[in-house]
Parts: C-alpha cells; structure tokens; sequence
C-alpha cells in the first residue's frame, strides 16, 4: 500500500521546504530592492490615533529608507530560518505572517516618504478599521463556505448568497422601516440560497459546481430584474434603508490603538467576531464539529455509526447561508444603505479563495480575508497621497502577493474527502 | 442511483396495484417518461420549455397592470388571466423578434422590402454568441482535464492586449495582419493559461485560487493600459478607450451588409470543431479525458498529469485570447470595457449547459445569445429588463442539470442515467 502510494504521488520536482525558504527570501529582496533602494529621502510617518482620541499616541515617524532595509532584512532572515532550522507548523506560520506584515510596512513606509504624502502620515487605525470593515463580508463568506465544505458540499454559490442577502436586507429595512429586521431578513435570505443549495445538491444530485455557478446566476438576474423593475421607479419606499451607527464598547472602545480599531464599530463587526469563534470552536472542539467533519470526510463511516449524514449538510448550508446572508446586509445596511445592481461584484468568488487559502479551516479563511480586505483600505490611503505609479498597478500588488503565496508557501491544499460527493446509502 | 422511494410519495407504491398502475400510465406520461429518459437534447427542450414558462410568470406578476387586474379577481376573473396572458406575450414575441424572425419584416419582403432585413436578428444572435462560444469553449476543454477555470476573462484580456496592440501599432499587409493578430490572441490568452497550468503543475496551487487572483490583477491590469496614453489608450481621449485598430486588421464579413455572418462565427465553429477532434480523436485529448476522469489512474498508466495540466490549461487559455481576438476584430474594433462585457464568467455557464461538450457549447452559447439580444429588444419594446434573460438561463442550466427534480414533479420513475453528473469536479481533482 505505501509502495503504491508513494508510486501515484505526484512528482512534483521542487523541495517545498526551499520553495517557501526561497518564496520569503523574494518578499524581503522586493522590500530591499523596490521599497528601500527607490525611496524617497525623509521619514514615514505612521499615525496611531484617531483625531478626537482621549489617550493620543504620538504619531511614529521613521526614516523611509532604512525602515525599509530593515524590514527587508528581516524578511530575507525569516527565510533563511525557514530553509535551516524551522519546520514546525506554528513557527511557519508566524514566519509567513511576519513576512506579509513587513512587506506591507514597508510598501506603506515607501509610499509615505518624501513628498508625495506632504508629511501626512499614514493613519494606521484608519486603515485598519477599514480593512476589518471590509473583510466582514469575506470573512462571513469564507465562514459559510466552510461551513458546508466541512460536511462535503461545495458551495460556490457565496456571491449569491451574499447578493441575495443585500438585496433583502435593503428592502426589508426599506419597508418596514427597522434596521434590524432588515439584518435578519437578509440573513434569511443567505439561509434561504443555503436551503436551495442543499435540496438541489442533496435532494436532486445536481453537480454542485453547476448549482453555484448557476444559484449565482439566477440570484443576480432576480435580484437585477426586481431592482429596475421594482427599486428604481420606488427608490423611497423600497430602496432607502439607513445605516447602523458605530456602537463603541464601553472601556475596551477607549484602549489607544486598539479600541478604535476593535471596539468601536457596527454591530456587524461584533457579529463576525461571534461567528468566527463559534464556527472555529464548534468545527474542532465540539461533538457536533467532529461529526461535521466526519460526514465530510467519510459519510459511509459516519452514517454507521448513527450519524444523520444528510440532515448534518442540510442544516450546515442554511447556517453557512444564514452568515454569508448577514455579510450581505452588511453591503447595504453596514456601509451605504441602498442596493445596487450585482453589488457583491464577486465578494464571494474572493470569500472562496479566501476560504481555500486558509485550508479549509475558520482561522486560516480569516486571516486570508483580512488580507483582501487589506486591499480596498490600501487603494484610498493611496489615492489620498500623489504616489506617482497608478493606482491600478498598485491594487494588483495583493493579488499578485496572493499568487506568490499560494505558488510557493501553501502548494497543494487538500479539501475535505467527500467534499462535492452526493452521499447516496448503498 | 436513487430509489424511487425517495421520489414518489410515501406509501404510493404500496397503495396502487401494479396492473392499475400500468393503466393509468397514460399517454402524455408515456411522452414524458420517453421525455425524461431520453436524449439529453429532449430534456433540454423540456427544460428550456419550463423556464420560459417561470420567467413568463415572473415577468406578468411584477407588471402594476397584472397585478391590478389580479386584485380585482372574482370580479373579474377573465381580465385578469388576460392580462398575464398579454403582459408575458407582449414581452416573450418582442424578446422573440429581436433575436430570431421578425414577423413584420417577413411581410415587408413579401411586398418587395428587403428579404436580408428577415435575416438580421439571426444574424445579430450569431455575432453575440461568437465570443460567447469561444469562452465556453475554453472552460468546457478544461473541464475535461479535471480543472476548473474561473479564469477566462483573465486569458480574454491576455489576448485583447495582444491583439490591440497588433491591430493598431503594427501595419502588415492585409490578410497577414488579420492572421498575426488572431495568433496574437491566442497565444496572449494561452500565457495566461500557461502560467495557471505551471503554477498547478510545479507548486500545486489550486487552479480556482489563482484564476480568480489572475482576472483582479489582469482586470487591474487592463485599466490601467487602458487609461495610459503610451500604452494602449487612444491618443487625446479622457475615455478608457484604445484606439481602433487598423482595417487591415478587421475581420471581413460573409454577406451583408447588414444581415451578415462574421468570420469570427466561422472561426468560433472552426474552433468548437477542432476541439471535438482534440479530445474525441487524439492522443493528447485521451490523456485529458483520462486525467480529467481519474488523475492516479492516469499517472498509473504512465500518463504525465502534470504535462496534462499545463497543456490543457494552455489550451484552454489560447481559446479566451481568441474569443478577445473574434471581439475586437470582428466587432468592436476597440478595447475597452465595453467590449471586454462579461464573456468569461458567461463562458462558465455556457460550458455547463453544454455539458463540456463542443457541439453543447455551441448550441449553448446561441441559446443565451439569442435570449440576451431578444432582451435588449424586449426592454426596449416592453420595459421588461433585460436582466429576465439572466433568470431565464439559470433556470435552463438548473432544469438541465436536476433531471431528479423534473421526474420528481412528473411522479416519475428513475431513469438509468443523470443529467451532468461528470461535467465538472471537486476540489481534490
């Protein structure tokens, strides 16, 4: 059995462990070569508090250049650590975290040096509440793709549930007139896109590829048809839901840098924060988690041995649809209050990246989320400075990271077993 | 396969007697039954059959004046089914006449109008589904090797790049410039499969993480060539907008003007037809079926998965870079967002709704251009908007693809095959 297997493994040519060893080693040349040698003289200046804070920290400010090298430096260090001594899974991970981290220091500092900032700093809480805001519906998305891949069915259908889930929200809390009901009504309807999918996947067999493709589809046509048709002539009774305000917790809200950052936001944020910790905690601490992920691995095992395999999938998608449905309010009644035409513009395509990136697991989705939601913060801090390269080229750096990340640090990821697999009982 | 328990009622079975049952199998459930176990061309009929009939009632219950006439029902009961009635006709015979035969030009002919006028929603229909077939068939050829590529408005714009920027910065003489210019395309498109395949092949980098990656950074990558005047934005224009590209370069059209067949159509069946040979007939298409169907068993029998991978993926690639060259050269004459419009995600469904197959993918894509250009019509003609057109498709692809479903509304028993099962793959390949 081993001899057969080592036989069909792929032969893949390359030492992973070199690979990634090689892959830091890049970030940190990119941070030396582009960043250090091409930056402007002066210091970058990196702001820790918001105007109007009680407690002010001082704004850090620190020479472009150099910071740069040394980050660089740093990252070139990580990698030569990854390809001699580390190789266990905590301490790589920390390597690959610290290595992004210093990469996009280091692209902030460049950017921050010299002129085209005019002295301003970076303000990182802005730019760190930004990037949770807009990760909240990645990380949901990615929440809810676990949530039914984990029991074995593969749900492609996040953008629908996440468009489905805006567009509900916006009317319900348009018509009524309560934002809160409008949150749970396009929670419902995440949970109702949920509901389709597993009848179709579960019930009707259908290839559940296909049925994402394809729920995605039917929900923006729906969602398209009913805005022109319904929304645009009766924009004030059906489209003009307010926003949540902010909700500061008491206390933890006034910490310096971290409060405003965590603790001084919608109601959707904490909400995420909820879901997060109940699915990565119910997934892998918890008799139903490990039922989940029985029935994902090996459902014939897991039916032996009473475990409804069926009714497990059933309810996981409509849970899964019910947070991707809350992501999806968070698009109209967390962030601008009235719908538009296929405004999750493939949020939920990311929310899937996101959610194979990080492996399959709540935490790993998370962390891949926040650094696409790194992304739209990145692009306005740098269109409110007159960096002279375009602001095209710089939003295609993230993705490009991803790309590398992916290539030469992850490699080959495994889903679940029976991830996609009809269960029939023989 | 499913037992029919699960379809039929609980205790159906059990209650009718088995000669009753014959008998009162009737004719039209025979029709249906032949219907659901038959050729997959028939269920798609039935199933396009069915989504019309959905979106007609989706049309007649979102009209003010339906709704009207219903709210005064058991009043009158007769005008509110005629207003149903005429509401999703009016909306259906415009959709029809914009994308197939338009009765009145019919007339007009007969007396001494224009008879290629009959023929110019036809022809329009064929224009849209060009690039659309091109698309679909580069996610269908992956499909077949067991990968799943989201990345096909990625490889569109690898070879729109190329193609532009042959088309108008080059000058060659005539026919050539239309040939460098095709090739450009495809081998624009094909890079950016290339790199998806290797990526896969050398690292194992999931095929649907980095497609998806690929079509931000290439999107990114088109705005901002786009909106640079040395690169590719046409000279004194605020517009993101390249500047079209020389006539030489043009693909010439068959007919017309103005009901005409493009030779980007031509191409688009050249293409379908050379990937039905690629994957039925050689080597290189066997070693995709196989590795598409069973990568171990493949890898066993000596096959090299991973040379499978990048070649498919090239290939898959090369096929977008030319549906972007059929686009610019056969319609558009330009790059810009509007032409770029949304073939690649399109091109998904289309695949699926052909089942992966090229003859599907063909006929696929003419259905959803047919409906997508008598849309257009339809709102103009209507109001009804276009986007029905969008709900329409899905449904047909769900139909097609749930013929569970449908023997479950007709009580019917199981057939001995389902619908797309094998079209497309999980993650693990």
């Amino acid at each position: 059995m081993t001899a057969l297997v080592a036989t069909i493994r792929p032969p893949i040519a390359i030492n992973r462990r070199l690979l990634a060893a090689g892959t830091l080693t890049l970030f940190g040349l990119v941070d030396v070569l582009i960043f250090g040698l091409f930056a402007h003289h002066g210091d970058a200046g990196f702001a820790l508090s918001l105007t109007g804070a009680k407690v002010v920290v001082p704004t850090i400010r620190l020479p472009g250049g150099p910071l740069a090298y040394a980050l660089g430096g740093a990252s070139i260090l990580i990698g030569i650590a990854r390809a001699t001594v580390v190789d266990s899974p905590g301490p790589r991970r920390l390597g690959i975290g610290l290595v992004l981290l210093f990469f996009v220091l280091s692209l902030l500092a460049w950017s921050d040096t010299g002129s085209w900032a005019h002295g301003i700093p970076v303000n990182l809480v802005t730019l760190l509440q930004n990037t949770l805001a807009g990760s909240i519906p990645l990380i949901l998305g990615a929440l809810a793709g676990c949530m039914g891949e984990r029991a074995g069915v593969i749900n492609i259908a996040i953008e629908g549930q996440l468009l489905l889930g805006a567009f509900t929200a916006a009317i319900v809390a348009s018509t009524v007139g309560v934002l809160w009901l409008g949150l749970i009504g396009g929670s419902l309807a995440g949970g109702l896109v949920g509901l389709v999918l597993a009848s179709f996947a579960i019930r009707f067999l259908v290839d559940q590829i296909v049925l994402g493709v394809v729920i995605n589809l039917l929900v923006s046509g729906l969602t398209g048809f009913l805005y022109d048709r319904l929304m645009v002539p009766n924009a004030n009774a059906y489209n003009n839901a307010s926003t949540f305000g902010p909700i500061k917790i008491p206390g933890l809200g006034d910490i310096p840098i971290i409060g405003p950052i965590f603790f001084d936001s919608t109601i959707f944020l904490y909400l995420t924060y909820a879901a997060i910790i109940v699915v990565q905690v119910g997934l892998f601490s918890t008799r139903w988690g490990l039922r989940v992920r029985a029935v994902g691995e090996h459902p014939t095992a897991a039916d032996t041995v009473g475990i409804r395999v069926l009714g497990i999938r059933y309810r996981n998608l409509v849970l899964g649809g019910m947070l991707a449905g809350i992501g999806g309010a968070y698009l109209t009644l967390g962030s601008v209050g009235t719908f538009s035409k296929d405004m999750s513009s493939g949020l939920g395509y990311i929310a899937l990246a996101a959610m194979i990136f990080g492996r399959w697991t709540p935490l790993g989705a998370t962390a891949a989320a926040l650094l696409f939601g790194f992304t739209p913060a990145l692009g306005s801090f740098l269109g409110s400075i007159t960096v002279p390269i375009s602001p095209f080229i710089l939003a295609m750096a993230p993705y490009v990271a991803t790309i590398i990340a992916v290539a030469g640090l992850v490699g080959r990821v495994r889903a679940p077993a029976a991830d996609g697999k009809p269960y029939l009982r023989a | 396969m499913t037992d029919d328990a699960a379809v039929l009622p609980p205790g159906q079975q059990e209650s009718e007697p088995a000669p009753e049952r014959g008998r009162l199998r009737g004719f039209d459930r025979a029709i249906i039954e032949a219907i659901v176990q038959g050729s997959p061309a028939v269920t798609t009929a039935v199933a396009i059959v069915a989504a019309l009939l959905i979106g007609a009632l989706i049309i007649a219950f979102s009209d003010a004046t339906v709704l009207h006439a219903w709210g005064s029902f058991f009043a009158a009961p007769g005008a509110a089914i005629s207003a149903t009635w005429q509401s999703a006709a009016a909306a259906y015979s415009a959709l029809f006449e914009g994308a197939i035969l338009n009765p009145h030009t019919v007339a007009a002919a007969l007396h001494g109008g224009s008879v290629g006028a009959i023929f110019y929603p036809l022809s329009e229909t064929a224009s849209q589904a060009t690039p659309l077939i091109l698309t679909g068939l580069a996610v269908a050829l992956a499909f077949r090797a067991g990968l799943f590529n989201i990345g096909a408005a990625s490889q569109w714009i690898g070879g729109a790049i190329v193609v532009t920027y042959l088309g108008f910065a080059i000058s060659l003489p005539p026919v050539i410039h239309v040939i460098v210019c095709l090739l450009g395309g495809f081998v624009g498109g094909a890079v950016m499969g290339w790199l998806v395949g290797d990526l896969k092949a050398r690292t194992g980098a999931h095929e649907v993480i980095v497609t998806i990656m690929l079509n931000y950074v290439m999107y990114n990558l088109l705005s901002y060539l786009l909106g640079t005047p040395s690169a590719l934005q046409q000279p004194h224009q605020a517009n993101l907008t390249s500047p079209n590209i020389a006539a030489d370069a043009q693909l010439p059209h068959v007919g017309g003007p103005p009901p005409q067949v493009g030779v980007g159509f031509l191409i688009a069946l050249a293409a379908a037809v050379g990937m039905w040979w690629l994957v039925a007939r050689s080597t290189v298409g066997f070693e995709f079926r196989t590795v598409g169907a069973n990568p171990s068993a493949a890898r066993t029998a000596g096959m090299s998965v991973q040379r499978t991978w990048v070649l498919a993926m090239l290939l898959a690639g090369g096929l977008a870079g030319l549906s972007a060259a059929v686009t610019i050269q056969g319609s558009f004459y330009s790059l810009n967002f509007q032409s770029y419009g949304t073939y690649g995600i399109d091109g998904i469904t289309v695949a699926l709704l052909g089942r992966a197959k090229p003859l599907g993918v063909v006929l696929a894509a003419l259905l959803f251009s047919a409906l997508e250009t008598g849309a257009t019509t339809m709102e103009a003609a209507t109001q009804v908007p276009v986007d029905i057109a969008e709900v329409i498709e899905g449904l047909i692809v769900l139909f097609v693809a749930a013929p569970l479903l449908i023997r479950a509304v007709f009580r019917m028993r199981a057939a001995q095959r389902g619908g797309m099962a094998a079209v497309a793959k999980g993650w693990n390949g």
